[in-house]
């Protein structure tokens, strides 16, 4: 059918055709990211709902289903606020800043096998490149509202990005280690071997297991990258000022998209270097891009879960989970894996 | 062959032996630094001591005199390396014994980080010593340059420590920048960032000239700027001043070491073929030197400044004996001349160490001793350190017979056999010139009458020292030959 | 022209673009985006030299961490901007003069390559090797002296760092009950005696 639709094409547009079939390919990722992104939100709402035994959103739509929808076109139809003296042209494009990456890290991801836009070597280096760019976005929003709360709120924000950046990477060093590669497809590979995956019991076999403290150190990393709570020190509604507070109407949406699009990147990963992205945790059933989407489902479910259960972090104990726990122990693990994989008991030969 | 299939094959540490004790023990006393509770630091000091001590042991055991190259040819390991090394050792001990209690007085909250970065400054110094690649000379050179650049501003309360810091910060990455320029520039010619290899490739004659000889300028200009000579030499009175003395110390003595060893690596070791270029554009930096130092010295009133322009001067000087290694593709006298300058440098360094030390010695808590005037009548208050400084200034001036009038004539003899009267006529000239403010220093000791009269309350280990560093520098000029011959032995054998 | 050749000039041209408004943009902020997009640019070209590990890590390090750090302090500071450029004009014919004659240098070198005296021909990557993993075996293997030393300087930037700017332990705001028992009056109180005020 593919085959079918690319001869089509290629009768069409003839010598452009590889471009429209990239962007095509594109379209594919993106649209239905966008929707996620929307029914996260939504989902996030009802979840939280339950949670604290209320129903949610309920009003629009049946079971309130076009309540994101409602959302969108309630903010497109918003004025954007462009506070006096803020740097007009920064201050537009940061929040384009903060959203780019989130989409762009997605050119490398890989769905199964063969489906993915660009396989390159490095893949894993490069999505991390790519994210890391997201945090200039926050601190351009920041600087340029010229409001001090929202400068401050920026440079909290970033500095907590790029601490728990280098905690993340340090767990990523490790599972680059014991997959021998910086493609996420390989790294995926690597997972369905081992000793319980030839017994039919793969999810014993994913890096999440044998790397246990590793993947605790990131699923918590990727919360405050994402600025999500118990780390939300760049919304803290109740007691502290981010710094998208001088945003209105579709400028703050593009904001919040950011974040929800990052939230769905990181569980990718996650799901793709500690959980065996498309793999089947089990022998019997067929291997298949559901099961990432599940996993990615699972571990969204994560970042709503604790949002609902625990209480926000104070600044400093943020920074010094970060600091002071996490990347001495990443150092340490990282040691332990490698002595590991040089002595006998190696399991990832 | 790819790179997969290529096996690695561990290398020869046996020659870098001093180098890692080094390190690990600094990474230790740092460790150990922090949880040691005693406000004196005495942990730390105690095993700084010791560890340079070992260091004197590892380099004295692990010596031959074959030349050894180890980690890929990136590290030499040869006679010359070994007695720098030696003399480094001692000089950083020394230096160590005398900052003591200055630092505890004015940074007790980094004196376990001065000592640490002594150790990390010596090993910079070491590994530019044993360079054997341009890389490794720059990774040295920045890792003296960092631990140095942070030692000056650790008295941070102080307004003029902060600013020469800051200038010293700005210069020094301005002069990487500019070797490093010249170090790509000769890696573009000759495709190899090796010192032996670059030789090699030249001796081949196979590299672009113009490439090689714009990539030369901007090599010595870096050069030139860590070994302060005129016309790069801006920083030296600030730095000096600015610095805490015992920092000053460390900046005006060890590093001339490491300075005269990259000098020989890269300009003899692998640039001997440009000879005919270097040596002239050297000859217009040393000439300078020695003008602009002695005669700015003459105006100052600081005696740290004095020295900081006599240093620059000194610095012109050794240059000398650098130059006239190679006449016209003549190599005759070239171990005499690079021997001279060797000799030079190590006087220098031993009479320096004693100088900045008799500052120390007579600073006390809030009191920096360090203008001409507080020099004034020091024979009333205590004969002996007065003569003691006495001697170090007659070496520093070269008053026949201490051993700075040595070194000053090894040099002389290299230029006169080289050929450059003129050279060696300037040369005396601007010396006498410079006599002047040494011998200053010596009438206001004992001709002035002391505007301080306070005693002299340093403690005895640290009198004992300064006394042997000036009669160190008296029985070396009453006996040259031994030094003269180690430093001429150490450089046969490894050029 | 190829279709690399294309994109070499387009990224070549963003770069010289980007750098040229480094130096010239008034607003820091600004100077500091602009040398972003420049490392953008730099870190697409090395990648269509297939120098893919030296790109994203140029992007990673610079772009991600670096410069970020960068733009902190540059936000933080209080600039006057006029006062900065006073100088700027009169500057002007110097740095002109520097900068032709730099370029006159680097172009004489250049001509000399190009005229033939020099013949390097740049090194073609071997199709399928990972450089990635390259580059790790010989900064392990051959080159482990100078990324050891590179390290070593990386941690005294780090003891550096801390020595100057370390100001001895925070004094806590803890009382010592028994220092307070011990308290007298007449620590607390000084009683004063003065005249009465007279009124009129």
């Amino acid at each position: 059918m593919v085959d079918a639709l690319q001869q089509f094409l290629q009768g069409i547009f003839g010598t452009v055709f590889p471009l429209v079939w990239v962007m095509l390919k594109i379209v594919l990722i993106i649209a239905p990211l966008l929707l996620g992104v929307a029914y996260l939100t939504f989902w996030e709402r009802k979840v939280i709902g339950w949670m604290q035994v209320r129903i949610g959103p309920n009003r629009v739509g049946p079971w309130g289903l076009i309540q994101p929808i409602a959302d969108g076109v309630k903010l497109l139809l918003k004025e954007i606020v462009i506070p006096s003296g803020a740097n007009k042209g920064i201050f537009l494009i940061a929040p384009m800043f903060a959203f780019a990456p989130a989409l762009a890290a997605w050119a490398v991801i890989p769905f199964n096998d063969t489906l993915l836009l660009a396989s390159i070597d490095a893949s894993l280096l490069y999505v991390m490149a790519i994210t890391s760019i997201g945090v200039y976005g926050i601190i351009l929003a920041g600087w340029s509202s010229n409001s001090k709360y929202a400068f401050l709120g920026g440079m909290r924000s970033a500095a907590q990005m790029i601490s728990y950046e280098i905690a993340m990477g340090f767990a990523l060093v490790v599972v680059l280690m014991v997959s021998n590669s910086l493609n996420l497809g390989d790294i995926v590979k690597s997972q369905g071997q081992g000793m319980f995956a030839d017994n039919g019991l793969g999810f014993l076999s994913w890096n999440w297991l044998p790397l246990l403290p590793m993947f605790v150190v990131y699923l918590i990393s990727i919360v405050a990258e994402t600025n999500r709570a118990p780390f939300d020190m760049a919304e803290g509604e109740s007691e502290i000022v981010g710094f998208h507070v001088e945003y209105s109407g579709m400028a703050f949406a593009v904001f919040f998209l950011a974040e929800y699009a990052n939230m769905i990147l990181v569980s990718a990963l996650t799901a793709i270097l500690f959980l065996g992205g498309w793999l089947s945790p089990v022998g019997f059933l067929p291997d298949s891009l559901f099961w990432l989407f599940g996993k990615i489902t699972a571990v969204l479910f994560f970042f709503l879960w604790i949002r609902a259960t625990f209480p926000r972090y104070r600044y400093d104990q943020i920074m010094r989970l970060g600091w002071k726990v996490f990347i001495p122990l990443c150092l340490v693990w990282l040691v332990v894996v490698g002595c590991w994989m040089m002595s006998p008991w190696n399991i990832w030969k | 062959m790819t790179l997969a299939e290529m096996s690695f094959v561990l290398p020869d540490l046996r020659p870098a032996a001093a180098e890692i004790f080094l390190l690990v023990m600094a990474c230790a006393i740092l460790l150990i630094d922090v949880f040691s509770k005693n406000p004196k630091r005495t942990m730390t000091f105690v095993l700084t001591q010791v560890t340079l001590l070992c260091c004197v042991f590892i380099t004295f055991a692990t010596s031959s005199a074959e030349i050894t190259y180890t980690f890929s040819n990136m590290f030499v390991d040869d006679l010359m390396a070994d007695f720098l090394k030696l003399l480094l050792y001692l000089t950083v001990l020394v230096v160590m014994f005398y900052s003591r209690a200055y630092m505890l007085e004015r940074a007790p909250h980094a004196t376990g980080e001065f000592f640490a970065l002594t150790l990390f400054a010596t090993l910079g110094m070491m590994v530019m010593i044993s360079a054997n690649h341009f890389v490794t000379v720059y990774l040295g050179l920045e890792l003296l340059s960092l631990s140095l650049y942070a030692m000056v501003a650790l008295n941070r309360d102080s307004v003029q420590a902060t600013e020469a810091a800051m200038k010293y910060f700005v210069l020094g990455a301005l002069a990487s920048g500019l070797l490093l320029y010249g170090m790509s520039m000769i890696y573009g010619a000759t495709g190899t960032l090796e010192i032996t290899g670059v030789a090699e490739r030249l001796a081949m004659g196979v590299a672009n000239k113009t490439v090689l000889t714009l990539g030369l300028v901007f090599l010595v200009a870096g050069i030139a700027f860590k070994l302060g000579v005129v016309p790069f030499h801006m920083w030296i009175p600030d730095v000096y001043h600015g610095a805490p003395t015992a920092v000053t110390l460390l900046i005006g003595s060890a590093p001339k070491l490491a300075a005269f060893a990259i000098v020989m690596r890269m300009l003899v070791n692998g640039l001997i073929v440009l000879a005919v270029d270097w040596q002239q554009m050297l000859i217009i930096l040393s000439v300078l030197s020695m003008a602009i130092g002695n005669l700015a010295a003459i105006a100052q009133t600081n005696l740290k400044r004095m020295l900081a322009y006599s240093a620059i001067s000194h610095m012109g000087f050794m240059l000398l004996g650098i130059v006239t290694g190679v006449v016209g593709g003549d190599a005759r006298y070239a171990l005499n001349a690079y021997s001279s300058a060797m000799f030079y440098v190590v006087t220098y360094v031993i009479t320096s160490a004693g100088t900045f030390g008799m500052i120390l010695l007579l600073a006390r808590s809030g009191f920096e001793s360090d203008q001409l005037d507080d020099f004034k009548g020091l024979n009333k208050r205590s004969p002996w350190f007065a003569a003691i400084m006495m001697m170090l200034m007659f070496s520093m001036a070269g008053v026949p017979f201490f051993v700075g009038f040595f070194a000053k004539l090894s040099v002389l003899q290299a230029v006169v056999a080289a050929g450059y009267m003129w050279l060696a006529i300037a040369a005396v000239i601007f010396s006498l010139i410079g006599a002047y403010y040494y011998l200053r220093v010596v009438k206001l000791m004992y001709f002035d009458e002391p505007t301080d009269t306070s005693p002299i309350d340093a403690p005895f280990d640290i009198k004992l020292l300064m006394s042997a560093n000036g009669l160190a520098v008296a029985v070396l000029g009453i006996f040259p030959q031994a030094l003269m011959s180690l430093c001429a032995y150490s450089l046969l054998r490894s050029l | 022209m190829e279709f690399k050749t294309a994109v070499f000039y387009f990224l070549s041209a963003i770069l010289v673009f980007a750098s040229l408004r480094v130096i010239t943009a008034r607003n820091p902020v600004h100077a500091a985006l602009n040398l972003i997009l420049a490392f953008f640019s730099a870190a697409g070209v090395w990648a269509l030299l297939q120098a893919e590990f030296l790109a994203i890590s140029l992007i990673l390090v610079y772009v991600g961490a670096v410069m970020v750090l960068f733009l902190f302090v540059v936000m933080m500071l209080d600039i006057n901007l006029d006062r900065i450029r006073e100088g700027f004009w009169s500057y002007l014919p110097l740095g002109a003069i520097v900068g032709l004659v730099m370029v006159a240098e680097l172009g004489a070198v250049m001509a000399a390559n190009y005229l033939g005296v020099l013949e390097t021909d740049a090194p073609q990557a071997v199709a399928g090797a990972s450089n990635t993993k390259d580059l790790g075996r010989l900064i392990y293997t051959d080159f482990v002296y100078p990324f050891e030393l590179a390290s070593v300087i990386l941690l005294v930037a780090i003891v550096a760092a801390i020595a100057i700017t370390y100001r001895g332990p925070k004094k806590t705001k803890y009382t010592d009950p028994a220092e307070q028992v011990r308290v007298r009056a007449k620590d607390r109180i000084r009683v004063l005696q003065m005249p009465a005020e007279k009124q009129d």
